[in-house]
């Protein structure tokens, strides 16, 4: 028992629990242990099951990049942030990234100081209304009570879209899904509106979901991606390539119950071949092991097995790909090229 | 002073300054002054340290700047457009709107159960047992959820109150209770209310007077005057006639179904409704402890006394229990004033746009000046709770000066 | 009739006859107790509606409560197939499958007893303190407890914690020594500074160099993984047990003559009761760090912890100084003309008194603590309400509602309650012995 975090209580010494210096992949290393920023609770994206075992779509990326350093998926502390804590939580050092679907936005990438090191999610706000109101448009909702769920862009998105369209709303601001979601279903509010993966994953709950409609109009933007502190590009880097090693193994049908196969020998196609590290030296310029990407691909499979598995269409959940199909499917998951 | 001439200057030496008990409480008070102040020292020179090496000087320009956010109840005039300054002062006004009605609420809930249970009825009493043994030994946010979730489960739609729907309107049509809150007719002021206002003050005032002058024939000459009916008769009267001599210069704008909502009238909405209620009920059961607790601290003697000189069980509580139960009650009355105010910041729960919720909440999580807003909001709370203070120990003061 | 001479005796008793059937038993009791006015009587109907009014709403829901499912839609196909379609029914089968998540968060399975003989021993360890009957001796074992506490629930090495606790040791021993030999000021900050300057730079070395010798030590549970009633409980009374030393000199602070330790003391009391709990928990989570040497980084539960700590020490030092004002005059004075200096006096005749007549109060303030540690749920960590998002974040458990909060209500109300009787049987005492 070498640090006892808490025992710091009596020592000064002792309280210090890990500095955030200049170089965050030293941290990580030193600690044994990458500590990662997810939700107190979004279902599909993260939540701890009954063992108290983390599991999500927002996780399998912690559990990528920790394999990617450490060669164990396993070597990941979730830090459950809430919707004010996180930024803070992030840019104290007390988490070395952030998968917690955050919206891509300039100030957040620029004025708070963070580097968003791409895109896992692409969303956008959306309105869910129950089917008896007759409602087809987020247009006609002249009037109408809104359930919101706050911390996030969505108040802000909501504000200028009715603004826009010069209609009436009164916002019903709500702290936690459960609540909203509470809230919607005893008619306390005539829409509810957040990102339109939230929705379908709330309705999918309903007793009758047949019952409730998403309206089609989608208001806003939200690009959802992990991010880090800015200024340690290196450790950026390592968060960014690790999930574009995600796609591209989609891309090129590297899975996780083919990868261990694929690495064992150079196969024909080099970019596999360079991916996997059994040619070229990638893993070495980002200064992790050759394996790394091997790793982090067996962790939790591919980017579309993680979204398979988490959020997709077999799942309660039920979230088509949609927007984030890959770019060969007609969706925007584009990985830039490994060489 | 002779001490002085007893000890001369000259003898002074440096160890007296520790052993010598005219000194030693100078020396400790320096240096408690001496630490604290290197203690806030530091943890200035850290923050300025850390926020420099992150980048963010404390700056408090967003106040300035564009809210964006739309806010469900606001008493002064704001929308999307209006700054985050104004965007926290609609909390700090709904903050203490809340406070206020949260105030009456419990002060009427607790003493109405404080009363009640000593009650000899065996129902009432126990019943008043169970609530405020419920309500004291569950925390407050638990009770929020709870009630907010009732209080929406239970009552109607909009929807309802169309033709052929489940529910309709109180009172002829005027008030509506739903589960997006009440609904409740507006008045509506013309020329000509003015004066009908002016009326009900000067005869708020009259009633007033009246009401001393009854108290001073009552100790003067024993003369027990009718309290009630004269002092509403005042009240009530000149109102009346100003208001149907002026021709009605105040009509009502009652509430309608239009659309999703009802329209016009004022609305109380759900988050409010729920965040006061619970917040009566759980301070009113701390209240009713203290009502209780002031009115067993008065001694059986008392009451017999009175009652031997032949005052009625009504008369008894009022003109001999009460005064001097309130000397007990009122000091811990205003500290749980005290505490509602600070608990109404749990409106996070409920969505209730409080202060917390817009300046420690939107604006916070928009522009990210955690340092700021937190600053700002400590400082309003102290403010209120400082005043409160102030208020408490001039009472008490006032108090203490009639002990005999 | 025919001997109009002959009065009347009786010879014998008649036997005395029963009450009129209104003046005696039930009809009479339920008669005084609750029709006796007609004010009465309205409020007793108006009482048992009320009572009808909740039980008939809940009754059918718990009756119909399904406790044996894994998912929320699996007890909805297990009350349509037994019950009907639609009925009101709770799914308390979410309490059996995550009950143990709700009252030990995520701390590992194998190591559930420790929470418990922890809360166990903190209870055996304050009973010398709270009933006066248990020979004072046993006062040493409630010094000693606080440690063990720490050891049971973080685990890890027994030398860590034991080199830990040797500080304060060596810190009493030097305070002894100092104050022999040169007063108290110099022995008070010399024994803060060596106690220190052991913590910073032996206590670790020691430690490891202890277990290397001797390894004794249980699994290492992190904070993080304190969650459910362990996580209100660990922060409500360590907060408590924190904070009383600080509360007690904040109290004769407060009280004191010397006019800036008064007004500094005031100050810092006022400004700590002057702001909501949860924005002082905001503090801690979101700008506490800013305030810490650059570098340096506190375990958000540790940063919770010293809020509460100084939240609580305020609401202490109030209850204290009530108790100190409390005490008759005569007492100080009794102490000063003993020639007792003050912190003799405080020590041996004033504290021991006024700590005795604060004891309800510091126990209420213990409840009012232990309710608000809720409000963590706010700041992201795992208190029985945070779990409930969690555990609704599931997709077993997405959509359930009530249960979990009933079941967490009445987890509070009873620990809540039984320390309220405690406190209270405390007072009746101390009128007793008062009189």
């Amino acid at each position: 028992m070498k640090k006892t975090v808490l025992f710091g209580a009596l020592t000064v010494a002792g309280l210090v629990a890990g500095a955030a210096s200049a170089a965050t992949l030293d941290d990580v290393k030193a600690r044994g242990k990458l500590n990662c920023g997810v939700t107190t609770g979004l279902a599909g994206f993260a939540a701890p099951d009954a063992n108290g075992v983390w599991e999500g779509f927002d996780v399998a990326v912690c559990r990528a990049v920790a394999a990617a350093v450490f060669g164990d998926p396993t070597a990941v502390e979730f830090v459950p942030t809430t919707g004010e804590t996180r930024f803070t939580a992030l840019a104290s050092g007390e988490i070395d990234m952030l998968a917690r679907n955050t919206t891509w936005t300039f100030s957040r990438d620029t004025d708070l100081g963070f580097d968003f090191v791409g895109v896992n999610y692409y969303d956008g706000q959306g309105f869910m209304v129950p089917k008896s109101l007759g409602v087809s448009s987020a247009k006609d909702l002249d009037g109408a009570t809104v359930c919101i769920q706050t911390g996030t862009t969505t108040e802000l998105n909501l504000a200028d879209f009715f603004r826009a369209n010069n209609i009436s709303y009164q916002p019903v601001p709500i702290q936690t899904n459960a609540e909203a979601q509470q809230q919607y279903l005893a008619g306390a509010c005539d829409v509810y509106t957040t990102d339109a993966s939230g929705l379908a994953a709330t309705r999918a709950t309903f007793e009758a979901p047949g019952d409730h409609v998403l309206l089609p109009e989608i208001i806003s933007k939200e690009p959802l991606g992990p991010l880090v502190r800015h200024g340690d590009n290196d450790w950026g880097d390592i968060v960014r390539w690790t999930f574009n090693a995600l796609v591209t193994a989609e891309e090129l049908g590297v899975t996780s119950a083919n990868v261990a196969e694929l690495a064992a020998a150079p196969t024909n196609n080099p970019e596999v071949n360079r991916l996997l590290g059994t040619e070229g030296e990638l893993g070495a310029m980002i200064g992790l092991d050759a394996t790394w990407a091997v790793a982090a691909i067996s962790a939790s499979g591919n980017y579309g097995e993680i979204f398979e598995k988490n959020i997709g269409e077999n799942t309660p959940i039920g979230l088509a790909r949609g927007l984030n199909a890959l770019w060969t499917d007609g969706g925007l998951i584009y990985s830039p090229p490994f060489r | 002073m002779t001490t002085l001439t007893d000890t001369p200057k000259a003898s002074f030496r440096l160890s007296m300054l520790i052993y010598d008990t005219r000194y030693r409480s100078l020396t400790i008070q320096v240096t408690t002054l001496g630490m604290v102040c290197l203690g806030i020292f530091w943890l200035g020179y850290n923050a300025s340290v850390n926020l420099a090496k992150l980048g963010l000087q404390p700056n408090f320009s967003f106040l300035s700047s564009r809210a964006g956010y739309d806010i469900s109840q606001s008493l002064i005039e704001y929308d999307s457009s209006f700054t985050h300054g104004r965007a926290a002062l609609v909390g700090i006004v709904n903050t203490l709107l809340v406070a206020v009605l949260g105030c009456v609420a419990a002060t009427l809930i607790g003493v109405v159960a404080g009363v009640l249970r000593l009650s000899k009825n065996w129902v009432v009493s126990r019943l008043m047992a169970v609530y405020v043994e419920g309500f004291r030994n569950v925390p407050l946010l638990l009770w929020i959820i709870l009630i907010y979730a009732v209080m929406t489960e239970s009552t109607p739609q909009p929807r309802d109150f169309r033709e052929g729907g489940a529910a309709s309107m109180l009172l002829d049509g005027s008030v509506a209770i739903t589960n997006r809150g009440v609904y409740i007719p507006k008045p509506v002021f013309e020329s000509g209310s003015m004066a009908v206002i002016a009326v009900l003050v000067l005869s708020f005032i009259g009633a007033l007077l009246y009401r001393r002058y009854a108290r001073k024939m009552l100790f003067t000459q024993g003369r027990l005057l009718p309290m009630v009916w004269p002092a509403l008769a005042i009240l009530i009267v000149p109102t009346l006639v100003a208001f149907f001599a002026l021709g009605g210069p105040i009509s009502l704008n009652y509430p309608e179904l239009g659309g999703f909502n009802f329209a016009g009238g004022i609305q109380i909405s759900n988050p409010l409704m729920a965040l006061w209620v619970a917040l009566s009920l759980y301070t009113g059961a701390f209240i009713a402890e203290i009502v209780r607790a002031g009115i067993m601290a008065i001694s059986k003697g008392q009451t017999e006394a009175a009652y031997s000189l032949g005052l009625r069980p009504g008369r008894t509580m009022n003109l001999v229990i009460l005064p001097q139960a309130m000397r007990v009650i009122i000091p811990p009355l205003i500290s749980q004033f005290l505490n509602l105010t600070k608990n109404s910041s749990l409106a996070i729960a409920v969505g209730y746009p409080d202060v917390r919720a817009t300046l420690g909440g939107i604006t916070l999580n928009q522009t990210g000046r955690a340092l700021e807003c937190m600053l700002l909001i400590g400082l309003f709370y102290l403010a209120i709770s400082l005043a409160i203070s102030l208020v408490m120990n001039f009472y008490n003061n006032r108090m203490q000066m009639k002990e005999r | 009739m025919s001997d109009k001479n002959v009065s009347f005796v009786r010879t014998k008793m008649l036997p005395q006859s029963e009450p009129p059937i209104g003046q005696r038993g039930v009809v009479k009791w339920i008669r005084e107790n609750l029709f006796s006015s007609w004010l009465n009587a309205i409020l007793t109907l108006v009482s048992i509606w009320l009572v009808w009014f909740v039980v008939s709403h809940l009754t059918p829901w718990f009756a119909n409560s399904v406790w044996a499912a894994e998912s929320l839609s699996q007890c909805r196909e297990i009350r349509d197939a037994t019950i009907g379609n639609g009925v009101p029914s709770a799914c308390f089968a979410v309490i059996t499958d995550r009950w143990q998540q709700l009252l030990f968060g995520f701390y590992p399975n194998t190591e559930y007893w420790r929470p418990v003989l922890a809360l166990v021993l903190f209870v055996v360890g304050i009973l010398p303190a709270l009933f006066t009957a248990i020979p004072r001796k046993f006062l040493i074992g409630t010094a000693v407890t606080p440690f063990v506490l720490f050891w049971l629930l973080w685990g890890g090495s027994v030398w860590t914690t034991a080199a830990g606790a040797l500080g304060f040791v060596i810190g009493y021993y030097a305070f002894k020594l100092l104050t022999d030999r040169a007063g108290l000021i110099v022995g008070v900050g010399g024994a803060v500074g060596i106690s220190f300057a052991y913590w910073l730079f032996a206590a670790g070395p020691l430690g490891d160099a202890l277990h290397s010798i001797l390894p004794i030590g249980i699994q290492y549970v992190e904070s993080k993984n304190f969650g459910g009633f362990t996580l209100s409980v660990v922060i409500g009374v360590s907060g408590i047990i924190l904070s009383l030393p600080l509360g007690i000199l904040l109290a004769l602070g407060r009280k004191s003559d010397m006019f800036i330790v008064n007004k500094l003391s005031t100050g810092f009391i006022e400004v700590i009761r002057g702001v909501p709990l949860i924005v002082w928990l905001f503090t801690a989570s979101l700008i506490l760090n800013y305030f810490l040497p650059p570098g340096t980084n506190f375990d958000l539960m540790l940063r919770v912890i010293i809020m509460v700590t100084l939240f609580s020490a305020a609401y202490i030092a109030e209850v204290v100084r009530g108790g100190l004002a409390a005490l008759p005059k005569g007492q100080y004075e009794a102490a000063d003309s003993l020639g007792l200096d003050y912190w003799k006096s405080m020590r041996l005749i004033i504290l021991p008194q006024a700590l005795k007549i604060s004891i309800p109060g510091i126990v209420n303030t213990f409840i009012g603590l232990f309710k608000d540690t809720t409000l963590v749920v706010f700041i992201g960590l795992f208190d029985p309400i945070g779990l409930t998002n969690a555990i609704r974040a599931s997709t077993n458990w997405n959509g359930i509602y009530w249960e979990l909060y009933v079941f967490i209500g009445l987890m509070f109300f009873v620990f809540c309650y039984s320390m309220g009787r405690y406190s209270l049987y405390l007072e009746k005492k101390l009128q007793r012995e008062h009189r």
